[in-house]
């Protein structure tokens, strides 16, 4: 169908000044399309790829914005700009990871203007889901990117099942790392998700990159103390220092005592359709010693039942890498 | 109908909401300072400030308008003036063939006076130049940076 630019497809346009009023619009309209910083949004809704009748505006959301501390950690309102959140002296102070993660996505521009709950829930980056051919993802029956002339350096080495789009997000794997509580909301009432069950895989809902659902609102990320102030790192690799999404990313956090592994979480993002705890790399150097074995240890389970396809097998050397030096804790930054 | 002010001015603009700040400002108000270039927020041609924050007006709706105040590079010289980093940019060489010349200076409006390079090359980032190489663009700033 050919793609007509000039002329913007109708349709209604809600700007709710309360939460409450959100979701109260969420429940009356099936396919209602929530636009936050409109990053995103706006992306899709251009190239008139995806058309939603109805598209409800939380910029007049007070309540959506802000952050606040709570229970020796914070809690961030879902619409707060990434800007907001990386230069917020207690996140910087006690969750520096976290920091880092938001203060590197697209650019300054962009994150003046995009949300925390966007980040998170922005859909992948796949160029032909992106350019609306109809693969899995977008409810046909073939994926455009896994055939032998597909162009597919920056997609799935694991957990791919029939799609192999990966999840762009930096934020979303450092709040992870820092076991974090996503508050969503729907007219039914409030459920409290654990970040790391918030993001599906193709095989949950090949349709969606997170548990939210139509009529469901993220309201705010809780971020608890547990890791507060401990051992924080963060990378991400991409080809432009700024704008670009990551190839790979890393967020660790590491509670230590001297040079003792006491506890820690290793996910990494850009490598499937969700951010991936390393849990079995993260049982086997819970209580070694930080040094370059148990890196090299944690790398080679790290990439284990990885799969590639033509042009990203340079990812699996790449997310060794950043796991050995996540537990090296060396590069541009570590605490 | 959107009501904003846009360099000072009070406007009320009757625009589809999900138009282009970038089209609100070239098509509907004349102010054809403000460039695009990629249309995606690469490159940062169409910054602008909203609220005094740096945006990519090619990714702001204009229903987001609604109560703000946005600057554009018109806005910035004053009786017949330019702005001192204006002036820096034409004296320094900082401008070339132009087009990346308005963003680059409503990015760099914000940067204090004696801003570091560091300072400005994280303030830039988010803007591209395809012809200086960049160091006569840091040096304009350096110039002319005033804090605003």
């Amino acid at each position: 169908m050919p793609v007509i630019r000039d002329v913007m497809p109708a349709f209604e346009l809600f700007q709710p000044t309360s939460i409450a009023d959100t979701l109260g619009l969420l429940s009356r309209h099936d396919d209602a399309w929530i636009m936050a910083g409109g990053l995103d949004s706006f992306d899709w809704l251009k190239d008139r790829i995806k058309r939603p009748s109805v598209i409800i505006d939380l910029g007049g959301v007070g309540e959506l914005r802000g952050i606040r501390e709570a229970e020796g950690g914070v809690e961030i309102g879902a619409n707060t700009t990434l800007t907001e959140l990386s230069s917020h002296p207690v996140v910087r102070e006690k969750f520096r990871l976290l920091a880092e993660a938001a203060g590197i996505v697209g650019s300054p521009q962009i994150r003046n203007q995009g949300s925390i709950g966007g980040n998170l829930g922005q859909d992948t980056r796949c160029h032909y889901y992106r350019a609306g051919w109809p693969c899995y993802r977008a409810g046909g029956n073939i994926c455009y990117a896994d055939t032998p002339t597909a162009v597919n350096r920056e997609h799935a080495i694991l957990e791919a099942d029939r799609c192999v789009a990966v999840s762009p997000s930096d934020s979303a794997p450092a709040l992870i790392a820092l076991d974090a509580q996503m508050v969503v909301r729907n007219a039914d009432g409030e459920r409290i998700v654990a970040a790391r069950d918030f993001f599906i895989g193709p095989w949950l809902d090949i349709t969606r990159m997170t548990v939210l659902k139509q009529g469901d609102l993220l309201v705010s990320i809780r971020v608890p103390g547990t890791f507060a102030g401990k051992s924080h790192y963060f990378e991400k690799v991409r080809d432009r220092q700024v704008w670009d999404f990551p190839l790979v990313n890393i967020a660790a956090a590491m509670a230590t005592s001297g040079n003792t592994i006491d506890d820690v979480r290793l996910v990494v993002g850009g490598v499937a359709a969700r951010p991936i705890r390393l849990v079995a790399a993260e049982d086997a150097i819970r209580g070694r010693t930080r040094n370059e074995d148990t890196a090299q240890l944690a790398a080679d389970i790290a990439t284990r039942g990885a799969v590639t396809l033509r042009h990203n097998a340079y990812k699996v050397p790449l997310m060794q890498n950043l796991v050995k030096r996540a537990i090296r804790g060396e590069g541009a930054w570590t605490s | 109908m959107i009501a904003c002010k846009v360099n000072g001015t009070s406007r009320r603009l009757n625009v589809h909401p999900m138009k282009r700040v970038l089209d609100v400002l070239r098509e509907d108000l004349g102010l054809t300072g403000t460039k695009e270039g990629c249309g995606e927020g690469e490159c940062g041609a169409c910054t602008v400030r909203i609220d005094g924050v740096p945006v990519n007006s090619c990714l702001v709706p204009a229903a987001h308008l609604d109560g703000v105040s946005v600057e554009t590079i018109e806005g910035l010289g004053a009786n017949g003036k330019l702005h001192p980093l204006q002036d820096a940019f034409v004296v320094e060489g900082g401008a070339q063939c132009g087009i990346c010349t308005p963003g680059m200076i409503m990015a760099a409006l914000q940067l204090p006076r004696g801003a570091s390079t560091v300072d400005i090359q994280a303030a830039l980032a988010g803007n591209l130049c395809r012809c200086t190489g960049y160091e006569a663009i840091y040096r304009s700033v350096k110039k002319g940076a005033r804090g605003r």
